[in-house]
This record gives C-alpha cells, structure tokens and sequence, in this order.
C-alpha cells in the first residue's frame, strides 16, 4: 500500500510538472503581446519594451519558467499579475473558497438527488418512477450548462424573483450589503442547481446500473438463501458493493467540475477560480493563468490521491492484495 | 518423414511478477510450465489431463507460439520452430490449428459463420472466393450442419453447434496437427458424446493428429492413445491409455484416478478411495524438488522434499516422475503411505 | 411422514417472449437423513424447482403454484416471513459457484456470524465462536485466525467449505446443493464430497444434490430423479437407476458418458439439443429427439408410472416393459446404437 502510495505521489508531481509547462507552452504559442497589453493601446515601442523587459518577457521561454519554478518552490510565490501587479497567491487564495462553495455544494446537491433516486430506479425497473428518472436524466446529460444556467436565472429569478440573480455572498461576514449563511446560501441556489444537474443525470444512471447489476449477483441470492430481510440485503449486501464505483467516480468528477464551475461562475456573476480564469485569459495575464492552473491542479491531484486512498480503504480486495 | 510430428523438450514459461516504484523490478516469476517434454505421433491422439494450475493450457499455446516460450524447444514436423520469427511461422500456422474450450467467446459474433470458416484459407491464399466457398460447404456438411447456414451468425446456433463450427474452422486447412483445448467441457454431456464421436471420426477419416487437453479424465480416456498428466508445470507421468489407467505409477494420477466420479454406484462403493489433502499450490512459490511432495501419501521426508525426482521407465513408453513409484494399482490411502525404499533406476 | 414432500410444483416465469414453463408438474419426496439426487442438463429446471421451494424466485416475474410440503407445511407461497424464518434455519441452500457466492467485501467470519445471528439469540461472541466450530468442523485449518480473512483470500475449494459451514451453522434438516462441485477440480471436488459425506453423518441433515454429473449422484444419492424439459421422466433408488433404466432420455445420458471401465468406440448420442420452455413439443417433451418414437408419444404427454415389480421406480415412457428390457441389456453391455449423428 504505502509502495502504492509513493508511486502515486511521485506520478502526481510529474504530472505537475507537465500541466505547468504545457500551460506555458501554449501561451507563448498565441499570437498576443502581453506587454502591450499591459501598457495600453498608446503606448510607445519603448514603454512596450520597457514594459517587456520589466515583466521579465524578453528572457527566453524555458528561462521564464524556470525562474517561475524556482518562485513557487522557494519563495511559494505565484508571482504578481502582469495587468495590475496584484499578488497572484492572494487572488487565487481568495477566489478559491468561492469556487469550493459553489463545487462542493454541488456535489451534495446532486448526490442527494441521485442516489435515493437511482436505487429507487433500480429497485423498481420500468415503473412510472424509473421511466420519469430517466427522462430527467436524458435531460439533464443534453442540455448545456449554459443553457441550463441562463434558463434557471431567467425564469426564477428574473422572472419569478425567488432567488438573486447573481452575486455572491461571504459565508462568514458581511462584504458589500449581505453576509451570513443564509445569505450566501440563498444566492448560491441557483448555481448549485446549473451545477449539478448534469452530474445528477449521469450519476443516477451509473447508480441505477450498478445497483440493478449487484442485484443479481451470486452473494445477494447467498445472503437472501440464509434468510435476511429484504432491508439488510439492501444495506449490507448490495448498496455497500454497488456503491464502490461511485467513490472513485465521485473523485474524478470534483476535479472535473471545477472546470465546469467556470459557466456557472460567470452566468451567475461569483468572483470564483473560473471566472478569474477567464479574465486572466482575455487579458493575457500569464502569472494569473498559471497560478490559477496551479492551483486546480493541485486541488484535483489531491482529489484522486484521497479516493484512491479511500477506495483500498473500503475495498478489501484492494487493501490487501 | 519420422513418426514424431511433434517433439517438445523441456519447456518452460515464466510469466515475471513486477514490483518497483518507479523501475519496475521483477521479484518472482509464476512458473507456469517448468521443464515439460513429450512428443506426439502422426496420426495419434495424446490426452493432456491436469487440474488448474498445472500449465496444459499454457503449454497448448506455447506449442502454438501464441506465447513464446522462456527455454526449451519445440520441434514441429521436424523443424524448430521455438524461436523463429512470426513471419516465418505463417506457414507453419497452416499446419496446426487449435479448438477452443468457450463455444460461447470463441467465434466473433459480428462475422458470419462462412467467414469464420473460411478466414484461415483466405489468409493463406488457398484458393479464390468461390473456391473458399465451397470448400466451406464441405465443411460445414463434414461436420455435420448444414451447408446452406453458410451465411448466419453465431448467436443462430447452439452451443453445441457453435463448437462444430470450432471443429470446421480448424479443419479447414487441412492441418496435420489440431490442439483441442477442453473443446467439450462447456457443453452438456448429451452434446459432448456428439462432439467426441465427431472428432473420432475425422480422425480417421483425414488422419489427424490430435494433442486433446481436458481436466475430464473419462473423456481423456475415451479420446486418447497416449496419456500425459501434468501437475503444477511439470510432467507426473506418461503412457499409453490403457497402461496409464490400469497400471499408474505416480500418487498423483493414481489420487487422480480414484477421485474421478464413476457412473456406477456399486463400483464406486467397491472403489479404494483417496483422498489428497489441501489445494493445488500456487504456480508463483512452487514447493521445492518434487512439486507434488506437500499433498503426497507417500512423501519421505528428506527425499521428495530436497532431492528432484528421476524420471523412471517402466517398459514401453511409460515414464513416471518419482522418487516411490505406485509398485501395483489400486491400492488403498493406507498401502500408498506404506512405500518401501525408492526404486533404483 | 417424509421430510419434504413436492406435489405437482410447477413455476412460470413471465418473460417478454411469453410464459416460459420452467417447472411443470414436479413430485418427489425426500426422507430424513437421506440423500437425493437431482439430475439433468442445463435448462431443464432443476435448480429453478429448489429456487420455488424456497421461495427464492423473483416474485414480481414468476408463479408458482403446487405445494412443496415441509414437514406438513406447505412453503409454496407461504408468507414472506415464514419463509425467511425457515431459509437458512431448517432449510440452507449451497450454490454452485463459490468464487462468487460470497460477498467480497465482508470478512467471512462475519458472514458466518449473520447467518446465526438472522435466526438465534445470541451474543456476537458467541455467534462469532460457533462460526470457527463450524470453520473446523469442514477442516479448514486454523478457524479462529481465518474468521477474520476475506473471501479473496481463500481458494475456491476453500470457499465451497465456507459456503456449506454457513449452510450448517443452524443444524438445517435439509441442505439443497445446487451443482456445488461442478466449478471445482477433481481432486478438490473428491475432498468436497468427501467432507459433505461426513457432516450428513454427523449433523443428520437431509441432502438433495442437483447436478448434471452422473458419477457424482451415484456417488452420493440414495434416490435419483432424472429431469428433462421442466418434468421429471424417471426416479428410482440409485442401484436401480443404473442397473435398470427404463427411459431412453436415461439411456441417453448413461450412454452418452464415457467410461473409465468400459471400452466404445462411439459413444451414445443424443441428436440435437434441449427444447424450448417457452414452446415444448407436444406429446413426450422427449419425442424429436428418441431414436423409439412412435405416433403415440408425439401426441399424449406420459404420466410417471411405476415400474411393475420394482419398488419406488417410476418412468414417462410408453415404450413396453420389454423392449425397454432389451435396450437396457444393449445399455449394459455397451453397445446400445442411440440415435443418428
């Protein structure tokens, strides 16, 4: 296991390694002067190489990154933003948390629509439950986040006026007329719902699968031939096995969704990761391109380190092979 | 042209288990054939029996190069064909051809029945399409289905058909050497006798030689001229059939022969039972000297454990790898364990 | 009175291609303590007839109607309750493959430990101490260290000795073991029946072993009933079955198997394959395939009728007593003809 482990985690930082560069790669490939960007449409050719040279740009490319490496593993520094000097680290800091709210609440949002839903499916194939499901399901996997996003602000609350349209609000203190759980809850139904949607559709149809498949396996007609009743079947033999995939599924998607988490951030107007992706990307920012790239990375690398940790933990065949 | 199609001499596989972080380093090997030899006969049929773990179906692919061996030789038709490239084994390929245990997996479900037939004859060129044709008719009619199928897809027939189907496909080169791996142990036993009766049949019929691998000794028995028996990657012992069931001289086949369930209740009763102890060992850490030496009756201490078992004769074409030969058959547990000092060679 | 008693038991299973008769019209009796052997190929609804006794069939699909008498209680449709007081208590099942049957990720010793704790009161502990008795009791060595092993970690032999540990945890009256040694090797299958051998002694549990294997049942069974096509076509005392078959579907099958003993050059075979349930032929299921068949057969269904003069010997044929005599002798003496290829 901890052999495992180690190789995990040696993989994990090449893999590192190879998103950063790639990231650096593909920007210096766009066509785009940073620089000029940085200084403004009037700018002088020498304010442009003067801007150039300060923001460390006429240094060869595997120079450049080389120098950020150095940064980040010395001074744990991202850098500062090529568009206003900010510090990239305290930027990315703060617009994690939000991103994780919108992520993380999500993801209990869809799981509570997707498990009671997807064993009930399977536990009750081709009745009006488990034809309706799949409906919302096909549903629910077609239409674009986008789509799904602008739809849910528009008629709820646009239209209907239920919730905020967009903004978000600090968990903990006030910040700009609202704060508070209740607050920040309130306005962050709308983007959980955009968000989990689609995972809620693909999860109840991996959740139906897997639980109609274990079902017939050979130990559930073993334990009901002993005699247990259908509820413990259910709990002790078929849910803790069909539920094993959707650990590691689970991890895998939370990397995926921060991806995701760009639309949603910005139909719904959250300072999060994607939207200051976008931002950073319009405007060639590359210390904030990467910094954010980073910290993804990093985020869903310690995702995938814990399910697999998890998954040897709750499999036994894995433990202790 | 020798009486020796097929020479197979000390034949090892060894599939190499890898541990490593980052290099990955091998660390054991399950040695799933470890030293086997035994020739075949034109026109003979050697039963190749053995419980799991005892290599026969490695064995059948490593005679077939679908897996190279680790060392040894394997002579075919007089050639060495242990080492030499895939290009220069196609046109050996035409010469021996296998049938599969799964009716089920062993035809491609997405291509019709006449290709599956015909596919070996258009590979090596043997004739134009309408040629192939009809010479797949005549298979498919040899074997006892009817020609005019010649365009259904597997899934249209039952297993015991599709297991025909296996049989057409392997003739339809009309190979010298056919290596059937357990072709009856999926199939009911009502469609297993057509099976083998079939297989008789052509043997005659275009004197084939057949190398037949089933864990099924009454099958091996009804089937073969010739017996080997294989116990965990090495030969126990090899004989003639009648020889090999009337008179064994290893433990093992001799546990073997006495574990076998016989349709005939008062022979059962009347039969001297023995009984090994434990599961067959894994093919990774395989006991020392004499693999068979943990689950013995007549394991000696200090012999059978340390020293590796000589390979005796016993008259015509009949070998047996042990130190305590059985001195006569049947024999009961208890006149096993009694064995005297070991055979002199 | 005998232990079980089946009358009639016939299951349907409702699929999207009709009303496959899986079981139709099955009667067998078993004794306390004695051992029968349920034969046949695959299909002919030898494993579904133990499924409706113990009311494992999946009850949205299926109907079962007939009665399966367990001592005086008809479990046929019985409560839910009632049966799973009884399964796994008076009544365990073993199935056939053990690589599967157990759930891989609980350890064994808790599985062992559910099955007594579903129907005695007692402590963990003690549940936990009875499940290594049993552990012992089908020799597997070192009980208490290997309760707390995963199924993975065992071999399927193993395994099997699992399985009928956990069958026996609670002193059944009747043990069903469907196929439970036909995923095994020889030898390990030898040791398995062995060992099921020495509980029946020890535990006086009766035995009713499904299988396809013919040397398996003489082996072991004191009484055979031979299945085909969901009915039973003949039962008799094990000697009996083979020394005087009275159906050709059993000429069949005995001569279909080859020999250790015996010397033919072609074995007995069997033309085509086993009939649909969802259409079988009309008349004897058996008729498009007998190498006997005659007009009668291909239109009025035989009844099982008892062989005259030997006792507890029934046969569905209607071929006469002495034509079946002679086939019989041809049977024994290894040159019975079969049918055609």
């Amino acid at each position: 296991m901890i052999r495992y482990l180690i190789r995990r985690l040696l993989w994990a930082g090449v893999l590192f390694i190879a998103v950063t560069i790639v990231t650096y790669v593909i920007f210096f490939i766009i066509p785009a002067d940073p620089a000029r960007l940085a200084v403004g449409q009037r700018a002088t050719p020498e304010s442009v190489a003067r801007a150039r040279h300060f923001l460390g740009l006429d240094k060869p490319v595997p120079v450049q990154y080389a120098l950020f490496l150095k940064r980040l593993v010395i001074d744990r520094s991202l850098g500062r933003s090529f568009t206003n000097r900010q510090d990239v680290n305290t930027v990315v800091l703060n617009a994690a948390p939000i991103t994780a709210s919108v992520v993380l609440g999500g993801v209990i949002l869809w799981m509570a629509i997707a498990l009671p839903i997807g064993i009930l499916s399977a536990l009750r194939p081709r009745s009006l439950l488990d034809r309706s499901s799949m409906v919302f399901v096909l549903i629910g996997i077609s239409a674009p986040v986008v789509w799904i996003g602008l739809i849910l602000q528009y008629s709820i609350g646009y239209k209907l006026g239920w919730t905020p349209n967009a903004g978000y609000c600090n968990l903990l203190n006030g910040q700009g007329g609202c704060g508070g759980p209740i607050d920040w809850a309130y306005h962050l139904i709308l983007p959980w719902t955009t968000f989990a949607i689609l995972f809620a559709a693909i999860y109840v149809r991996m959740i139906r699968a897997n639980v109609m498949d274990t079902m017939n396996e050979d130990y559930v007609r073993t334990a009901r031939a002993k005699g247990a009743p259908e509820a413990q079947v259910m709990r002790s033999h078929v849910l803790r096995n069909a539920l094993l995939p959707v650990v590691t599924m689970l991890g895998m998607d939370i990397g995926i969704a921060l991806g995701g988490a760009i639309f949603t951030e910005t139909i719904f107007g959250l300072p999060g990761l994607g939207k200051l992706a976008v931002q950073s990307l319009e405007s060639f920012d590359l210390p904030m391109i990467e910094g954010v790239v980073v910290f993804s990375t990093l985020c869903i690398i310690i995702f995938n380190l814990i399910v697999d940790v998890l998954y040897a933990v709750i499999d036994p065949r894995i433990r202790l092979s | 042209m020798s009486d020796e199609l097929l020479v197979v001499e000390n034949l090892k596989k060894h599939f190499p288990v890898t541990r490593g972080i980052i290099f990955q380093k091998q660390v054991a090997s399950v040695k799933a054939l470890d030293g086997v030899s035994f020739t075949v006969n034109r026109g003979e049929t050697l039963g190749v029996v053995g419980e799991s773990g005892c290599g026969k179906s490695t064995m059948a692919r490593c005679i077939m190069r679908l897996l190279d061996p680790t060392d040894g030789t394997v002579t075919f038709d007089g050639r060495d064909i242990t080492r030499i490239s895939q290009a220069e084994m196609r046109p050996v390929r035409r010469e021996m051809m296998m049938i599969f245990q799964d009716p089920y997996a062993s035809l491609n479900p997405r291509k019709r029945v006449g290709f599956i037939i015909g596919e070996a004859l258009e590979v090596n060129k043997m004739g134009s399409g309408a040629e192939i044709k009809r010479r797949v008719q005549e298979l498919l009619d040899i074997v006892g289905l009817n020609p005019e199928h010649y365009n259904r897809f597997p899934h249209e027939f039952s297993g015991g058909q599709r297991q025909r189907i296996g049989v057409a496909r392997a003739l339809a080169v009309n190979p010298k050497l056919i290596v059937c791996d357990e072709p009856v142990s999926a199939l009911d036993v009502s469609v297993q006798a057509q099976i083998l009766n079939l297989l008789k049949d052509l043997q005659n019929e275009f004197n084939l030689t057949y190398v037949f691998i089933a864990h099924d000794l009454n099958v091996v028995r009804h089937i073969s001229d010739r017996v080997m028996v294989m116990y965990l990657g090495t030969v126990a012992e090899v004989a003639g059939r009648d020889q090999l069931y009337s008179a064994p001289k290893h433990p093992y086949t001799g546990a073997l022969l006495s574990a076998v369930p016989v349709p005939d209740p008062e022979l059962g009763r009347r039969r001297k039972r023995i009984v090994l102890e434990g599961d067959v060992p894994s093919p990774i850490n395989p006991p020392s000297a004499c693999r068979f030496h943990p689950r013995c009756p007549r394991f000696h201490e200090g012999v059978c454990d340390t020293v590796d078992p000589p390979v005796r004769e016993f008259g015509d074409d009949h070998a047996a790898t042990c130190h305590y030969p059985l001195e006569s058959w049947p024999l009961t547990e208890a006149q096993m364990r009694r064995a005297e000092e070991p055979v002199a060679n | 009175m005998a232990l079980l008693e089946v009358r009639d038991l016939k299951t349907h299973f409702l699929t999207d291609d009709g009303i496959v008769k899986a079981v139709d019209g099955v009667s067998f009796s078993i004794e306390k303590g004695k051992t029968l052997g349920i034969v046949g190929e695959s299909g002919c609804g030898k494993s579904v007839t133990c499924l409706s006794i113990m009311g494992l069939n999946p009850r949205k699909m299926s109907t079962t109607t007939g009665e399966a008498l367990f001592k005086g209680e008809n479990l046929i449709n019985a409560s839910s309750k009632r049966l799973r007081e009884i399964r796994g208590n008076d009544i365990a099942m073993i199935f056939q493959d053990p690589m599967t049957s157990l759930n891989p990720v609980h350890k064994i010793g808790d599985q062992l430990a559910e099955a007594i704790l579903l129907h005695r009161d007692v402590t963990k502990r003690q549940a936990r101490a009875r499940a290594a008795e049993l552990l012992k009791a089908v020799q597997i060595p070192r009980a208490e260290r290997r309760l707390d092993d995963y199924p993975h970690q065992f071999s399927g032999g193993m395994r099997q000795r699992v399985m009928i540990a956990m069958a026996l945890v609670n002193d059944p009256d009747l043990l069903i073991a469907d196929e439970p040694t036909t995923a095994l090797d020889v030898t390990t299958q030898a040791q398995i029946l062995n060992l099921m051998n020495k509980l029946q002694e020890e535990f006086g549990s009766a035995i009713i072993m499904i299988t396809h294997d013919l040397g398996v049942v003489a082996e072991v069974a004191d009484d055979i009933v031979v299945m085909y096509a969901a009915k039973i076509v003949e039962q008799a005392p094990v000697d009996d079955l083979f020394k005087r078959p009275h159906h050709p579907y059993t000429w069949g099958l005995l001569g279909s198997l080859p020999r250790l003993d015996t010397d033919v050059d072609r074995l007995v075979q069997i033309p085509g394959s086993p009939p649909s349930l969802l259409n079988p032929p009309v008349g004897c299921r058996f008729n498009p395939r007998c190498a006997y068949v005659f007009d009668r057969c291909k239109s009025e269904l035989p009844e099982l009728e008892p062989v005259p003069g030997i006792a507890d010997h029934f046969q569905a044929c209607f071929l006469d007593e002495q034509t079946k005599e002679r086939e019989n002798e041809k049977l024994q003496a290894g040159s019975l003809a079969g049918g055609t290829a």
